[in-house]
């Protein structure tokens, strides 16, 4: 049995110590909002924060999270910086399938956490291994800027 | 003889019906203040408020009722509940293009409520009910569904709403025409009364169906052509959107496949033990050309599958490579029957009075659609029905895919759409749906099959690969004296209709793009070599346009220079005839700076359609540096679609397809080699990403045109930009796509100073300060542009 | 003169038939029995299962895809190619009617069943090393395993090297004509590390530079060399190239993991021979190797130019999410590519994201400016079964340009191992052709 920290509430889960932790979130605790892409940390679309710093939680062994708390895009918007970010995409309407956009909110929220007026180029570091296949990638760029206006 | 070519050639259209101009004309033909009979085109029934017992389905499964449904249900669109909820219930699937917002804001505008009033379900699969009036089946794709939609949910909305205002102008004893409606509410004018929507529920529903509907004059819109936040962004930005890949069921069970990795291969053997011995594996299902192991979750899944030692039979396909398919599509293009697509004018005058002759040979490959939500399906078989959860963009197709395969009613095939993430063209096939029925119909209890992204990649249906031979006369001029051009490749309409397509009969997909440009030539002469594949082909983002357009396109550009011309004014000479063409290539000109100057090895290209409906230009800049590679510097789009229903999906499908095409034009090719396919995942296929996209402008034209499609147009667009721009930048014209960036390396480039590599803009701008930069249109460029693959 | 003329006949003629002799004289095949106290029926399968994975005997002799010990792995050489045949106990295609001598003496001298001399690619210079117990041991396993029909293609290799006699001379010079000798002068832990390293794990097959006639060129033992265009790196004990400065524990952990904390992870053969073999060892095995290696004395130095910077001053400018910002104003190609497809798991300050194995500080590889196996890694990736599941780095080549790779190593071995490197599209166009 692991015990996990996940938005701010304890959950013991019976799974194997090398399941991903994005499997773990998904199909054991049935938050559904971190996405599978890839599996393999090219896409992004799984990124969650574990101590508020973004992981790629498909290649994360879930016995690697230990007790540090983890936080999913279903609870990001009650971060300041996620809440930001959120009210960006919404002004911006970044959206197009948004398949992709759970990691891209993660992404950027963890940015705008540790760097609060980031430069293009930090923008291009941190959300580069993101992908977005509807091609959303200008507004992100003008979300990130706004949100960090707020 | 020519035949007449048709616009969007999705699905099932029926040749030479519904081009682009005809129907333009047709649904001019009312102008403005437009009053129109309520049934319209074929489908009348299907799209129109009326009283079919069917219309009672709700659909949707969980939600709003469905048969128990009490209130207001004029037709199949519309919903309003006696405590004033109003549903929408929308016929075409969400995918990233925005059109729960846009054909909610067609019935809203004539229902007189608020988007922030209405709640939205997918429609259930019905062709009766909804049909899609262009594709003639009920199916989202080819940039049809505003197109479709247009007149019939505003019909729908205005119906409603004069129903409604009938019940409460009846309540009140006061003729309707005292009434008004806004944001869901009836007001009776003079008295100032009001009745919410939710109050006549009742009354409404004993209303007649008014025959004709007079819709609003287009200057009265209060939210079409507006911009209007999306309905659907919310629950996408804090992960509450449910797509098919989120379906949760009390005891379902979680599948992972692996497909036969030759073509067409089967399952010879395996032994199923080592799966069964992974902790949280519950069943090992055989297909004939596939293992599935079930778990109580995907870890357990494919932990259980990768243990699986599976004996494949490898079948006849072995050998199949592209290496070879592409040889044989250049022995079909020289040596095959060509099926004719249009010939217009005197062909063979016009290559006798050329003063001279340019042709080219452009190769296009395999595509995958690479959606960011793999594969998936949920099913649940049981004795007397089978319930699906899937994301698709054709329902009806999945339901009697379903239907056919567990031998159950179409009626007891219960679907459940979902938004996709992602459709691009793939999840129009039921390939996926019928693999998760023939899993589930072998266990008791719910199975959602997932695709890993490898095998999402490697059992796609692709977009064909092509060859195309094009050729055009120049006069003394330099303008063309006649422009032909043979399309080689497979027919995806054939691998599409389930009765396949007869050799000899033209597929206009194949041909689109081509046969129909925007310009004006003296002659024109397309045909089409029809060559198979030994692989399933299946449509893409852009269709038949996103294949011709790039060698249309490009090959413009190839005249022009071999002209001596600006490839802008060559155009705008060719498009006399064609003033909305004509405005957007200015516009994305002028917005562009075109002919400004530019620094060394940086260059523009412009690019030009009218596919779906739709004028589009795009300006793209780019630089390459003397290592090869290509930096995106700018894109200016200008764009008429007609009337936009909401500008901010406007813009944002033309961004977001334009860089879709970009990741193409750069990078993507599905190769086989051994019967397999060679790519995995995106570390070999791999997508363009945030800092290579330069800033992206655009720019619409306003328009009273009724609308066109867009979703894909900007697709269409990259491929040929870029090219242009690369050339521009390096005289390297490129013919293959994805374009290969070795053959752009200057040659004796110092590769050690690669470490240094600044950013190839500012290495350009420290080279533009030193010397006189060119031109992007430099006519003293070394013309390299016929020099290879001359035929 | 006559007589000095025949005399010289003679001794010509003596040496034809020496020779003849040489090559032509069928193999003995001595009889073997077990010694005595060898173990018998599963425990001796058990210990044989142990050896065979310690001998790494599976990673050549599957094919890939292939099944297990079935054979058909290509060795690629510039004068053909050689197939590692199928050793399940298949009667016909296999070794299932081999005999124990038959084994042993394949094992320990380089022959065949019907006699054939093998060629070295089979590492029997090092399993000449193993204990005739040992290989009666592996035996017993390899019969225990389920018989595949499977041909091995045959080889193709040309004229003269197709001519197996000519092996004779090769193992003249370079095979071991006895079992492996304790060094009575050394412990027990340091005896039997060095049993494990030389006569199972063949460690200097690859570590060891060979010398023309593909000899292992043990004047310059474990010093490093290069193998189907990896590098197998020093693991001598000097302190600038080899593993003079690792902690026992680094090695040990390298060894059972592959990775050691602040020495980067394997990849390549090195990946392979962890993953199927040294993870399996025990922890004691493990420790005697560590021992052993200990005891090798240091081969070459490295300069500041290519010794590893354990501490490089890009890493503490960056942090786990973003480099220095001299580096982000420059925006290279290669840091643009790092931060499209690296940068998630490896993380700018090289402490690895999701999981250890992804850190690059102390890395050899992103120290080595040649970047040999960094372009090799970025080419193919890397697969790395450990016991806590397998960790792995998708391969790059397909999708990535000549110099785009180019850029990407030379901003990997400059930002990791703050190092100048030079690696040209050339470089990797090469590296590709293996």
């Amino acid at each position: 049995m692991i015990s996990l920290k996940i938005n701010g509430q304890s959950h013991d889960v019976d799974v194997p110590g090398d399941m991903p932790l994005l499997w773990v979130l998904r199909d054991v605790v049935g938050l559904t909002g971190t996405k599978f892409g890839c599996g393999i940390a090219q896409c992004g679309a799984c990124t969650v924060h574990i101590d508020g710093k973004p992981v790629r939680s498909c290649v994360m062994n879930v016995s690697a999270v230990g007790d540090r708390p983890i936080t999913t895009v279903e609870a990001v918007g009650e971060t300041p910086a996620g809440k930001k970010v959120q009210e960006a995409w919404l002004d911006l309407e970044v959206v197009q399938c948004g398949y992709c956009q759970s990691g891209q909110v993660m992404s950027a929220t963890a940015l705008l956490t540790r760097n609060p007026r980031p430069s293009d180029a930090d923008i291009d570091a941190a959300m580069a291994g993101n992908i977005c296949r509807c091609g959303t990638y200008p507004r992100i760029r003008a979300a990130i800027k706004k949100a960090a206006e707020v | 003889m020519a035949k007449k070519i048709s616009g969007p050639s999705y699905g099932l259209l029926e040749p030479g019906d519904l081009s682009v101009t005809s129907r333009r004309r047709f649904l001019q033909g009312g102008g403005a203040g437009l009053l129109m009979g309520f049934v319209w085109l074929r489908n009348g029934k299907a799209w129109a408020a009326g009283e079919e017992p069917s219309l009672k389905v709700i659909g949707g499964g969980d939600n709003n009722g469905g048969n128990t449904f009490q209130g207001f249900q004029p037709g199949g669109f519309i919903r309003i509940a006696g405590d004033g909820k109003i549903t929408f219930i929308i016929p075409n699937t969400e995918m990233g293009q925005g059109i729960y917002t846009g054909e909610s804001m067609l019935i809203a505008e004539e229902l007189e409520v608020g988007l922030d009033q209405i709640t939205v379900i997918p429609a259930p699969p019905n062709e009766q009910l909804y049909q899609q009036p262009i594709l003639k089946s009920q199916a989202t794709g080819g940039s049809t569904s505003i197109r479709g939609a247009w007149i019939p949910l505003r019909q729908a909305g205005a119906a409603a709403r004069t129903m409604l205002v009938a019940a409460a102008a009846a309540r009140w004893g006061v003729p309707a025409g005292e009434c008004t409606a806004e944001r869901a509410v009836v007001k009776h004018g003079p008295t100032g009364r009001t009745l919410g929507y939710g109050e006549l529920v009742d009354d409404a529903s004993k209303q007649t169906v008014p025959a004709d509907i007079v819709l609003k004059d287009p200057k009265d819109f209060k939210l079409v052509g507006k911009p209007a936040k999306r309905i659907d962004t919310p629950s996408k930005v804090n992960g509450s959107a449910l797509y098919g890949i989120d379906v949760r069921l009390p005891g379902m069970k979680i599948a992972a496949v692996e497909v036969c990795p030759v073509v067409d291969g089967k399952l010879k053997d395996v032994d199923t033990r080592p799966a069964r011995a992974v902790p949280g594996v519950v069943d090992v299902v055989k297909l004939d050309n596939a293992v599935a192991v079930i778990g109580d979750h995907f870890w357990a899944a494919r932990q259980g599958l990768a243990a699986l030692d599976i004996n494949w039979d490898n079948g006849s396909k072995e050998n199949v490579s592209t290496q070879r398919i592409v040889e044989d599509l250049k022995t079909a293009s020289e040596v095959g029957k060509p099926v004719m697509g249009r010939t217009v004018g005197d062909v063979a005058a016009g290559f006798r009075n050329a003063a001279k002759t340019v042709e080219a040979v452009y190769q296009l490959p395999f595509l995958a659609h690479a959606t960011m939500e793999p594969i998936n399906t949920t099913v649940h078989v049981r004795p007397d029905a089978c319930e699906i959860w899937v994301g698709t963009q054709a329902p009806t197709a999945v339901q009697k895919a379903a239907a056919d395969l567990t031998g159950l009613p179409v009626e007891k095939v219960i679907v459940n759409n979902y938004m996709i993430g992602g459709g691009f063209g793939r999840r129009l096939i039921a390939d996926s749906i019928v693999q998760a029925v023939n899993i589930a119909k072998q266990v008791s209890y719910p199975v959602k099959v997932i695709w890993t992204r490898e095998q999402d990649i490697k059992h796609d249906l692709f977009r064909p690969a092509y060859y195309d031979h094009i050729k055009a006369g120049l006069g003394a001029d330099g303008m063309p004296t006649v422009f032909t051009d043979r399309v080689t490749g497979g027919s995806v309409l054939g691998s599409y209709l389930p009765k396949g397509l007869p050799e000899g009969v033209l597929d206009t997909d194949a041909i689109e793009g081509a046969a129909e440009t925007p310009y004006d030539f003296p002659a024109t002469q397309v045909d089409w070599v029809r060559k198979d594949p030994p692989i399933k082909v299946n449509w893409w983002r852009g269709v038949g346009p996103t294949h011709n357009v790039f060698v249309v396109e490009s090959f413009i550009d190839e005249m022009a220079q071999a002209a001596g011309k600006d490839p802008v004014e060559y155009r705008r000479a060719l498009l006399g005839k064609n003033p909305r063409a004509l405005a957007v290539l200015n516009l994305a000109a002028e917005k562009a700076g075109w002919g400004e100057k530019l620094p060394d090895r940086t260059g523009r290209g412009i690019s030009l359609h009218d596919s779906f409906g739709s004028y589009l230009a795009v300006v793209l800049e780019t630089s390459v540096s003397p290592a090869g590679e290509v930096k995106l510097r700018r894109i200016t789009a200008a764009v008429d679609c007609g009337i936009n229903i909401n500008p901010n999906s406007v813009k944002a499908q033309v961004e977001g397809g334009f860089v879709f095409g970009l990741s193409a034009a750069l990078y993507n090719g599905i190769t086989l080699a051994n019967g397999q396919v060679e790519q995995n995942n995106f570390n070999d296929y791999r997508q363009i990403r945030i800092n290579e996209i330069p800033p992206f402008e655009v720019h619409i034209v306003a328009s009273g045109e009724n609308p066109g499609g867009l979703g894909e147009s900007g697709t269409v667009s990259a491929a040929p930009s870029l090219g242009n721009a690369i050339f521009a930048a390096t005289g390297v014209r490129l013919r293959t796509l994805p374009f290969d960036r070795e053959e752009l390396r200057q040659k004796g480039s110092d590769g050690s100073v690669l470490s240094m590599v600044a950013p190839v803009g500012l290495a350009v701008a420290g080279l533009a300060s030193s010397d006189g930069a060119k031109t992007s249109s430099d006519p003293a460029r070394p013309d390299l542009s016929l020099s290879s693959e001359m035929v | 003169m006559k007589r000095w003329g025949l005399a010289l006949l003679a001794v010509i003629v003596i040496l034809i038939v020496a020779v003849g002799a040489f090559l032509f004289i069928p193999h003995r095949l001595e009889e073997v029995s077990a010694p005595q106290g060898m173990p018998t029926g599963q425990a001796l399968v058990q210990r044989g299962e142990y050896l065979a994975r310690a001998a790494d005997c599976v990673a050549c002799h599957t094919a890939p895809g292939g099944k297990q010990y079935a054979g058909g792995l290509p060795f690629k050489l510039p004068v053909g190619t050689i197939y590692a045949p199928n050793i399940t106990p298949d009667k016909r295609s296999g070794i299932g009617d081999w005999s124990d001598a038959e084994f042993v003496r394949a094992m320990h001298h380089g022959v065949g069943k019907n006699g054939e001399d093998l060629y070295p690619a089979f590492p029997y210079a090092s399993y000449a090393l193993m204990t005739t117990e040992d290989a009666l041991a592996v035996k017993a396993y390899l019969f225990t395993l389920a018989p595949v029909q499977a041909d091995t293609p045959a080889n193709t290799l040309k004229f003269p090297f197709d001519q197996r006699r000519l092996m004779r001379f090769w193992k003249l010079l370079f095979l071991p004509g006895h079992r492996f000798q304790p060094d009575n002068g050394k412990s027990p832990d340091v005896n039997r590390g060095a049993y494990l390293v030389e006569a199972l794990a063949h460690c200097g097959e690859c570590h060891t530079p060979r010398n023309f006639m593909y000899g292992l060129d043990n004047a310059h033992k474990f010093a490093g060399a290069v193998t189907e265009g990896w590098k197998a790196y020093n693991i001598t004990s000097s302190k600038t190239a080899g593993l003079g400065d690792w902690s026992d524990q680094q090695v040990a952990d390298y060894l059972s993991t592959g990775h050691a904390d602040k020495r980067g992870s394997a990849a390549g053969n090195m990946g392979e021979a962890v993953s199927l073999s040294l993870r399996h060892l025990t922890p004691d095995d493990i420790r005697s190797m560590v021992a052993y290696l200990r005891t090798i004395p240091s081969q070459g130095t490295a300069t500041t130019e290519s010794a590893v910077d354990l501490d490089p001053p890009a890493l503490k400018a960056s942090t786990p999410y973003s480099p220095t910002p001299d580096e982000l104003q420059d925006a290279s190609l290669g840091l643009q590519i790092f931060q499209s497809a690296c940068a998630s798991c490896h993380a700018w300050n090289g402490e690895g994201l999701q999981s250890p194995h992804a850190a690059l500080i102390g890395s050899q590889t992103a120290n080595d400016p040649e970047g040999t196996n960094l372009i090799q890694v970025i080419l193919r990736g890397a697969k790395l079964e450990t016991n806590q599941g397998t960790i792995a780095m998708p391969a790059f080549g397909k999708a990535y340009s000549d110099a785009e790779i180019a850029a990407v190593s030379n901003y990997v071995i400059a930002h990791f191992g703050n190092k100048k490197p030079a690696i040209t599209p050339e470089d990797v166009a090469k590296a590709r052709a293996f």
